[in-house]
């Protein structure tokens, strides 16, 4: 029997379960190994050769190389482990958040300043 | 005996450790964050805690895919902060309480909560940032720290009303341990943020402030809360408020609010933060 998924009909979100989890195995421990200094600087020497040392799909590969992050998402990453991508790249946890909203990163600032975004059609699908 | 004496709730947002790192908590994005916290490092500087007992999560930092546990409880001697991707936050190394950690450990095991222990691991921005913002800058960390770890990273994290139902085991554990300890208890994260997605940055205001409300006046009400309902109202990260009921759990059904202080935005996440007194332990209200 496939599990429930209550989840599934909040909006622009996807929650990181067993079949992400399992979707996103190497693509997450990938991430988890720029926690190393050493092994960063490769991956930033020759980002293409490092990627191809994990046995990661042709499409999460291509998701890193383009840092398209709701892209690695779909493909399993999780945001915790994404991090350790866009941290060595020396972005913040706003700049890549705004970067899957399709906001630009002025545009996104100014809507957190503001309050941020609301849950006002934005809690169940098809409400908005 | 040791004794818990109060609790402490906050957010744990990595950009707060970046800012006070950087020497940045004056300007004007910040300044109104921290003026929050004043009054929590006057009042830490009188409690004078010996002991925290820190419930946080780990952000797939220490913990990875091959391997993370539910619950998981600091042992060792030391843990060293992180480098979660652009090298360790320069703040002490955490100094644990090995004595009393593992008194917990088997206390709240034959309790009937199956606990990981952990000798050595890093700690991420999930406990140090708490830290800077209770006791500052200091040289070292003026008490010992037990970490204690949930996993909220990998769907299912544990109920509200385990988390509840724990601290209240941990609270049976640190009360029979032979040695007369201050002791704090911390819940962190939260509070309404989402960091993924299209649906990215949602601040749920309204929704945050009951749960303040709640989470001091009607805990076991607030325990019964199903996951649903956090990740929906409060943003797919908003989940880590569930620790915040593994410390409520641990304090008195009746509790003095000290301090109560909401903040939007700290980057993309709303900031919650209550400083709790456990009754029995305040001589003049």
């Amino acid at each position: 029997m496939a599990p429930d998924k209550p989840y599934s009909d909040i909006p622009g979100t996807t929650i990181f379960d067993a079949q992400q989890a399992r979707l996103g195995y190497h693509l997450n421990q990938f991430c988890m190994s720029l926690m190393n200094a050493a092994d960063r600087a490769r991956f930033a020497a020759d980002e293409r050769a490092y990627l191809d040392e994990w046995p990661m799909t042709e499409e999460q590969k291509q998701a890193v190389l383009d840092r398209d992050y709701n892209r690695m998402i779909s493909h399993g990453g999780n945001i915790y482990f994404l991090a350790k991508i866009f941290l060595s790249d020396g972005q913040t946890f706003e700049q890549a958040a705004a970067s899957m909203t399709g906001l630009k990163r002025e545009e996104y600032r100014q809507m957190m300043l503001s309050g941020g975004r609301s849950p006002e059609g934005n809690l169940h699908k098809g409400e908005s | 005996m040791a004794r818990i004496t109060a609790g402490v709730a906050t957010s744990h947002v990595p950009a707060i450790g970046a800012a006070i790192d950087q020497g940045m908590t004056g300007t004007d994005y910040w300044a109104p964050l921290f003026r929050g916290y004043e009054f929590s490092k006057q009042w830490i500087a009188k409690s004078k805690p010996d002991v925290v007992f820190l419930v946080y999560n780990d952000h797939a930092t220490a913990f990875g895919l091959d391997l993370f546990p539910t619950f998981a409880l600091g042992c060792g001697e030391e843990f060293k902060p992180a480098d979660e991707g652009w090298g360790p936050r320069p703040v002490p190394i955490v100094k644990g309480h090995p004595d009393l950690a593992w008194h917990i450990t088997q206390s709240v095991i034959q309790d009937d909560f199956d606990l990981t222990v952990i000798n050595e691991m890093d700690v991420d921005h999930g406990l140090t940032v708490p830290l800077s913002l209770m006791f500052g800058q200091p040289e070292a960390w003026p008490c010992r720290i037990i970490p204690f770890a949930v996993n909220v990273v990998v769907y299912p994290p544990p109920s509200g009303q385990r988390c509840y139902n724990l601290g209240k085991a941990i609270r049976r554990a640190i009360e029979s341990f032979d040695e007369d300890l201050n002791v704090h208890i911390w819940g962190t994260g939260g509070m309404s943020h989402q960091l993924q997605g299209p649906r990215a940055g949602l601040i749920n205001k309204e929704w945050d402030n009951a749960f303040l409300d709640q989470i001091v006046a009607n805990p076991r009400g607030l325990a019964a809360k199903p996951h649903l309902e956090y990740v929906r109202e409060a943003g797919s990260e908003g989940i880590e408020l569930v620790m915040w009921l593994i410390m409520r759990g641990a304090l008195d059904d009746e509790v003095v609010q000290r301090h109560r202080f909401y903040h939007v935005p700290a980057s993309n996440t709303a900031v919650g933060h209550l400083i709790l007194e456990n009754s029995s332990q305040v001589e003049e209200i």
